[in-house]
């Protein structure tokens, strides 16, 4: 039997077969390496695979936690910490680690939606067009809510026709050119979650 | 205090889990245990809505026993200084401070000022009270005028010296008191007082935490005076180990309050103008009420900078650099108040921006009646939230209050890019900048806010094109230029380049500015918010740097960008003595190098580089020039910390207990019940629960208060939909006490409602030790806790927590009272349809409330509240 | 020879692995626990293992076991965070119930409630940790209906008689995971060789071997393997095996917030312990245990050992777990005579395979 199978070699379909290898190797009951399947031999993690690593940062709390977030063919195929960072040394919490899901999952929207007046369902909208009518409703509503001086004959330059409210998980850069543009149409009524 | 720390920042809390781990000790004063009580040392239960109380009786056992750090406050904070004669405190006057107009629910606050200093002029608490006018004080304090002519007792002696105003007001702050306000059984209490002036000296300091359970109250910007006095009487601000930590709940709401999109600021803090502002010149002056000294004074650099990044060459110094084209304010004009003016018709368009007010807001059923009387809504999210879809499956859907075909609110739901498929910065918690790199474009109709604000005013312009209506200049005035990615006409603008326009440029040279010291008021410098120049210094994106920690100091000055100046622990002066010396080695963190002549340390300084430690300003010197060497807190008109605030707080001078707008129990400290000064808002669709000395409160006998949970995020639209968050908290539930359950006859795991006399809400009853009931004055009270995330769509729903809610505020702030309210609990489910407007009519009916329930708001001796109040 | 139980030195190298990195595990040291769950959620997302809801469709509901809404370990959670909610003190901790107006404690019937539903559980976690295989082994003392059903009890027999009010408090939170044992049940039953012990010593199953026989559950002395629903192959915690291929740690261990979960040489861990153990005693936490620690215990020691603050069922873990091949030489040779039938079966398919 022996020389049976040692006449097979490491070589032969036979020689990848676990039981050979169990009955040939080391590992005689056949529990650690001869039971390891090919598959399973120099396993490496998604990771090491990553066409690059960008340096992002949690969108959830206030905390800050550094993620790194691993591409591969232009999908983001993990989300974990960063552990370069003063602040969170590597580690996530359970919304931080379902970062992931969040970005890739299939909750996410991908087009826009429009729901006519006393409409009962969503219809689709092309990107462009939609940005098209949001601008003409802009100037309509600033130009029939405007004031331009109040009782007094004081000046307010303002219309109360438009609001907002804004998330504070929106970056600095992006308040920032909201801020500017709601001010310059004449818009006062521009709140954010930092007020609640 | 007012923070779950491990349930909402889990991952901060690895820092007091080390603490722990060397020794610190660990105290958690919260209304329930919570996962931040199981791994403290000591767990401190309270009555939602008391924390001043209980902060007080601190204050006065630290007075009491002559626990303060002495020479701390006596060089750092105006605990010396005298103030008139005229003042009267809560103490004289049942309640209020002197000064109170029931008329308008506010103070006339000129009595609370320094003796031997002038009033700023016309002191309008009213105006003040609408504009919310106290946040507008961050870019150049609140006003003094003439501070320093302020007279002082150093040895704090004097009858009206702060510091002994301080012990007169918080006298009867007993351990007693305590116990009878907050139901802290008194043992307890006196343990967290020997904890902290035990470890409070110089080589011990005592941080303080606090979240949202401190500022979503009536009295909320009051709350953190109380914290902060305590922390100053104990020298334990500016020093390491030391502070009051405000924990913020969401990736940039830092930012979003530093470049704010709040309609009473612009960047930086500084004031939105208000009708009055004729000119620059007006806004400036109203800016420097405050005085001459400090870095606030220089408000005029910052202000005409951010108008020189506004309107680019338009802004010339002949047109006050595009001054009147910003538009003015004139009252209230906050999410609330909004909210109400939908209803009532007066807006047509409202954007909604990575935000879910119909979940997250208090009231949910005001925001969501808002929303379905516009023109038109645009809703930009990563998913379909509560927010978008009203019209189809609001809870009013079912009761008949909202018809979709009777609905004309055109809404758009745009798809946004999410934190990995844009670039830019968040500012976290600390005040830390840190850069996003874009990982991946964003797929579909998939965009960043950048884009869409871009584009939103590139399309306006266009319309506006030769327009030359005055009220149309400013559009076509703004510097719209910045850099874009991409061809055609959707391109993608640079956050770069914003972030670069932040920062700011000498318009002279073209260079990026080192840092807000450089700003100019004659138009040679641009900045779009002051606070955060220097995070391109040099040329270099710092809020990208990522050196590992391991590579560098304790203070990690090469991780991100803090502001101001990277600056990581502000008033860090006072870390050293007024001679510039460390209070102790062990607690070191910046001194004077005489030999240098020039402040040094582990940190960045908060303080002018070169001014000694004993340096005494000449006369007429102005801004940072004008500060002594002991003038520690640098933004303050007088260089001093405020244990007093002689200005710039509408409701008082010093943090009084008043009960929540909603509460079980008449006040037991004084006739003035609640915060004489909060915002009411008495309209049908806004209804109180009566408190005393209303009747008809007990009717809703439970206090109220809502949360979060470590596995779901703020109003669900982050986590709610996601699958592994999901399974964690599939439901909403209602916590009580095993004593509650059994008075109410509530079973583990079976359904109740809870009921205001806004909404019911139906949560499964979750029974539970952590849990208890409190005696408060002579009487049980039970306190019951819902977390706030579920809403109507998502892979887990349930009723919304906020409807609970009605809207009341801190005048300060405008933030609304959403953690502590009053409520009943019933067993079994919540009826539905028309059988849900009746049960709401009926408990309304049972508590006599009408619209005027809850708007008579002082209720101090002889004093008759008249304000109007819708 | 290869030993089936007791201490040993070298569990890689006595899997056959010549050349092998040294045996790596957890310790878990639920004293900092902070019951966050960021655990459950990164092995999720590491190992796309599948939610609760969209693999049995049976809906999410609350288990009213405190924050515990997993309930235990199985095919689609490998690891699994306990709450227990307990009316007694852990060292000086001072819970606060002091001098409140309270009655007795709600614990009873919050357990009464949970009970009815636990019996409904689709599978009875360390029922099969506590009952042995059907191999003539003595029948394990009995325990309460609450403590054998694999998932967190509420409190110990006797803690509540006699307390009309309540002042003693804690909430224990705790992770567990598969424990990587020394002597592997689950591995030393599985006629497949789907399970395989890795050259770090761990346990894994391998997915494209594995025929769902199920026999590993059985052999678990923990209740941690379990089959997935779908295709009934056998699942449980990798320790991540990919990623130790390039030197990173778990994902469970590198989210974990507090480092309640360590991730190491399990040599060095069983140091590391000890220390934390003497600390916690002499801060008088007296009642803190190590489990799965000692290398002579019924399973040989556990890869995946732990600091507990109380006894284990209380955590609904098994409190003398053993390997079945410990007591079961009679089993053992029934598993190699089905093992040498399979390999006959087996061979011929393969030779005939190969020929093709």
């Amino acid at each position: 039997m022996r020389t049976w199978l040692g006449s097979i070699g490491a070589s032969t379909p036979l020689g990848s077969w676990p039981v050979y290898r169990q009955l040939t190797g080391t590992d005689r009951l056949g529990r650690g390496a001869a039971a390891q399947s090919p598959q399973h031999v120099g396993l490496r993690p998604r990771t090491a695979s990553a066409d690059r690593v960008a340096g992002s940062v949690c969108p959830y709390c206030a905390v800050g936690c550094a993620q790194k977030v691993y591409v591969r063919d232009e999908q983001v195929v993990q989300i974990e910490g960063d552990p370069d960072s003063p602040i969170s040394r590597g580690r996530l919490c359970p919304k931080g680690s379902a970062s992931l899901q969040l970005v890739t999952g299939p909750q996410r929207l991908d087009k826009v939606r429009y729901r006519a007046p006393y409409a009962t369902e969503w219809t689709e909208l092309d990107l462009h067009e939609a940005m098209e009518m949001i601008a003409d409703r802009v100037v309509a509503a600033r130009e029939r809510g405007w004031q331009e001086r109040d009782a007094q004959g004081r000046r307010l330059n303002r219309t109360v026709g438009l609001a907002a409210l804004g998330g504070a998980t929106l970056d600095n850069e992006e308040n920032y050119l909201l801020k500017k543009l709601f001010t310059a149409m004449g818009a006062i009524q521009i709140e954010n979650q930092a007020r609640i | 205090m007012g923070s779950n720390m491990a349930e909402a920042h889990p991952v901060g809390f690895q820092w007091v889990m080390e603490a722990k781990g060397r020794g610190a000790r660990v105290i958690h004063i919260d209304p329930r245990f919570t996962r931040t009580s199981a791994v403290a040392d000591t767990y401190v239960p309270i009555r939602a809505g008391s924390d001043i109380a209980f902060l007080g009786g601190v204050i006065r056992y630290v007075l009491d026993n002559d626990l303060d750090f002495r020479e701390y406050v006596a060089a750092y904070t105006n605990g010396s200084f005298l103030v008139r004669e005229d003042f009267a405190d809560t103490e004289d006057l049942d309640g209020l401070f002197s000064g109170y107009d029931p008329g308008t629910g506010t103070y006339e606050r000129d009595s609370w000022l320094y003796e031997g200093t002038e009033p700023s002029g016309d002191d309008d608490g009213a105006r003040a009270k609408t504009l919310s006018e106290p946040f507008q004080a961050g870019a150049s304090g609140a006003g003094v005028g003439g501070a320093d002519r302020a007279e002082r007792d150093p040895t704090l002696q004097h009858p009206r010296c702060v510091f002994q105003i301080l012990k007169r007001h918080f006298a009867r702050y007993t351990p007693e008191m305590v116990e009878r306000v907050c139901g802290t059984p008194r043992e307890q209490f006196l343990d967290v007082c020997r904890a902290w002036t035990d470890h409070s000296n110089r080589d011990r300091t005592t941080a303080l935490v606090y979240s949202v359970g401190w500022t979503q109250h009536s009295v909320g910007a009051q709350y953190i005076r109380a914290g902060a006095i305590l922390q100053l009487l104990l020298g334990n601000i500016g020093r390491p180990g030391g502070g009051v930590f405000a924990l913020r709940g969401h990736a940039s709401i830092q930012g979003s309050t530093d470049i704010p999109t709040l309609f009473n600021l612009l960047p930086g803090y500084l004031a939105m103008p208000s009708v009055e502002h004729t000119d620059l010149d007006t806004w400036l002056a109203d800016q420097r009420t405050g005085g001459h000294k400090g870095y606030g004074y220089d408000v005029d650099a910052y202000m005409v900078s951010l108008l020189k990044e506004y309107f680019g060459d338009a802004a010339t110094p002949e047109n006050d650099f595009g001054f009147d084209w910003l538009p003015r304010i004139s009252g209230d004009h906050g999410t609330y108040r909004t909210v109400m003016d939908m209803i009532d018709g007066k807006v047509s368009g409202y954007f909604v921006l990575g935000q879910n007010p119909a979940v997250g807001s208090a009231h949910g059923k005001l925001q969501r009646l808002g929303m379905a009387n516009l023109d038109w809504l645009v809703v930009r999210d990563l998913n379909e939230i509560e927010t978008a879809t009203f019209w189809r499956d609001s809870p009013e859907i079912e009761t008949g209050e909202i018809v979709p075909e009777r609905c004309r609110t055109e809404v758009f739901l745009m798809p946004a890019a999410s934190h990995v498929e844009k670039e830019g910065t968040f500012t976290q918690t600390q005040r830390m900048l840190q850069w996003r790199t874009k990982a991946v474009e964003p797929s579909g109709d998939r965009r960043s806010e950048l884009w869409f604000a871009y584009h939103l005013g590139r399309l306006v312009r266009a319309r506006l094109a030769g327009s030359t209506q005055e009220r149309d200049q400013p559009m076509l005035n703004l510097a719209w230029d910045y850099a874009t990615e991409g061809e055609g006409e959707w391109v993608e603008p640079s956050a770069d380049d914003v972030l670069r326009r932040i920062n700011g440029h000498d318009l002279t040279t073209g260079e990026l500015l080192p840092d807000y010291l450089g700003l100019k008021a004659d138009g040679s410098t641009s900045c779009g918010c002051w606070i955060y120049s220097g995070v391109y210094a040099e040329g270099v994106n710092q809020a990208a740097r990522r050196k590992p920690h391991t590579e560098q100091g304790p203070y990690d000055a090469e991780w991100g960008w803090t502001w101001p100046s990277n600056r990581r622990v502000l008033y860090n002066r006072a870390s050293a003595d007024p001679e510039g010396r460390p209070w102790s080695e062990r607690k070191k963190l910046v001194w004077w190098d005489a030999d240098e002549r020039a402040w040094t340390g582990h940190d960045i300084p908060d303080f002018p580089r070169t001014t000694p430690p004993g340096h005494q300003p000449p006369d007429g010197a102005t801004g940072p020039e004008a500060l002594s060497g002991d003038d520690a807190f640098i933004m303050q008109p007088d260089g001093k910390a405020w244990l007093f605030a002689p200005h710039g707080l509408l409701d008082g001078p010093l943090p009084t207990h008043y009960e929540p707008h909603e509460s079980p129990v008449r006040n037991p400290l004084y006739r003035q019940q609640g915060n004489p000064t909060r915002k009411v808002y008495g309209r049908p669709d806004n209804p109180s629960n009566p408190a005393p000395p209303e009747s008809g409160s007990d009717v809703f006998p439970y206090v109220l208060t809502a949360a979060r949970l470590t596995e779901h995020h703020t109003a669900g639209g982050m986590s709610r939909q996601l699958p592994y968050l999901s399974e964690l908290q599939p439901a909403l539930f209602v916590e009580v006490s095993p004593e509650l359950a059994r008075e109410r006859g509530l079973t583990h795991l079976g359904d109740a409602h809870v009921v205001t006399s806004r909404a019911a809400v139906q949560a499964r009853v979750v029974v539970t030790d952590r849990l208890a009931p409190l005696r408060v004055d002579g009487r049980v009270v039970h306190q019951v806790w819902l977390p706030y995330h579920f809403g109507h769509t998502g892979l887990v729903s349930g009723d919304v927590v906020n409807d609970l809610f009605g809207v009341v505020e801190d005048s300060n702030v405008f933030i609304q009272e959403s953690k502590v309210a009053t409520c009943d609990v019933r067993p079994g489910p919540r009826p539905r349809g028309p059988a849900l407007r009746a049960l709401l009519d009926e408990v309304r009916a049972a508590a006599g409330i009408t619209v005027a329930t809850g708007t008579r708001i002082a209720t101090a001796h002889d004093v008759r509240h008249t304000e109007e109040t819708s | 020879m290869s030993r089936l139980y007791g201490p040993l030195d070298d569990v890689a190298g006595d899997a056959g692995h010549v050349e092998h990195p040294p045996r790596v595990g957890f310790f878990t040291d639920t004293s900092v626990c902070i019951g966050c769950k960021a655990c459950e959620v990164a092995c999720k997302e590491w190992n796309a293992v599948p939610s609760r809801n969209e693999n049995d469709g049976a809906g999410l509901d609350l288990l009213g076991m405190s924050f515990d809404n997993t309930g235990m370990l199985g095919a689609d959670s490998w690891r699994h965070v306990a709450f227990v909610e307990q009316p007694r003190r852990t060292g000086h901790q001072e819970p606060g119930f002091a001098g409140l107006p309270t009655g007795p404690s709600g614990i009873p019937e919050t357990a009464g409630a949970v009970e009815p539903r636990l019996q409904e559980a689709p599978r009875g976690g360390s029922e099969l940790g506590t009952n042995p295989l059907p191999t003539g082994a003595p029948e394990p003392q009995e325990l309460r209906p609450t403590e054998n059903l694999g998932m967190p009890g509420f409190s110990r027999p006797g803690d509540l008689t006699g307390a009309e009010s309540r002042t003693d408090f804690r909430w224990l939170m705790a992770s567990d995971v598969c424990k990587h044992c020394t002597h592997a049940g689950c591995l030393d039953v599985c006629p497949t060789g789907a399970l395989f012990r890795t050259e770090f010593g761990t346990v894994v199953v391998q997915q494209d071997i594995c025929n769902g026989c199920g026999y590993c559950v059985s052999g678990c002395p923990y209740g941690v393997i379990d089959r997935r629903q779908h295709d009934g192959r056998a699942n449980k915690c990798t320790l991540c095996y990919d990623r130790l291929g390039d030197g990173l740690e778990p994902a469970c261990a590198k989210a974990c917030p507090t480092d309640s979960i360590q991730f190491g040489e399990l040599d060095e861990l069983r140091e590391r312990a000890d220390r934390r153990l003497a600390q916690l005693h002499d801060l008088g936490v007296s009642e803190a245990r190590l489990y799965g620690r000692d290398p002579d215990d019924g399973v040989g020691g556990d890869g995946a050992f732990f600091l507990l603050l109380d006894e284990p069922e209380v955590y609904g873990l098994p409190p003398d777990p053993h390997v079945p091949t410990r007591d079961a030489p009679a089993m053992w040779k029934r598993a190699g005579q089905a093992a040498a039938a399979f390999l006959l079966a087996g061979l011929a398919a393969f030779v005939a395979g190969g020929r093709r």
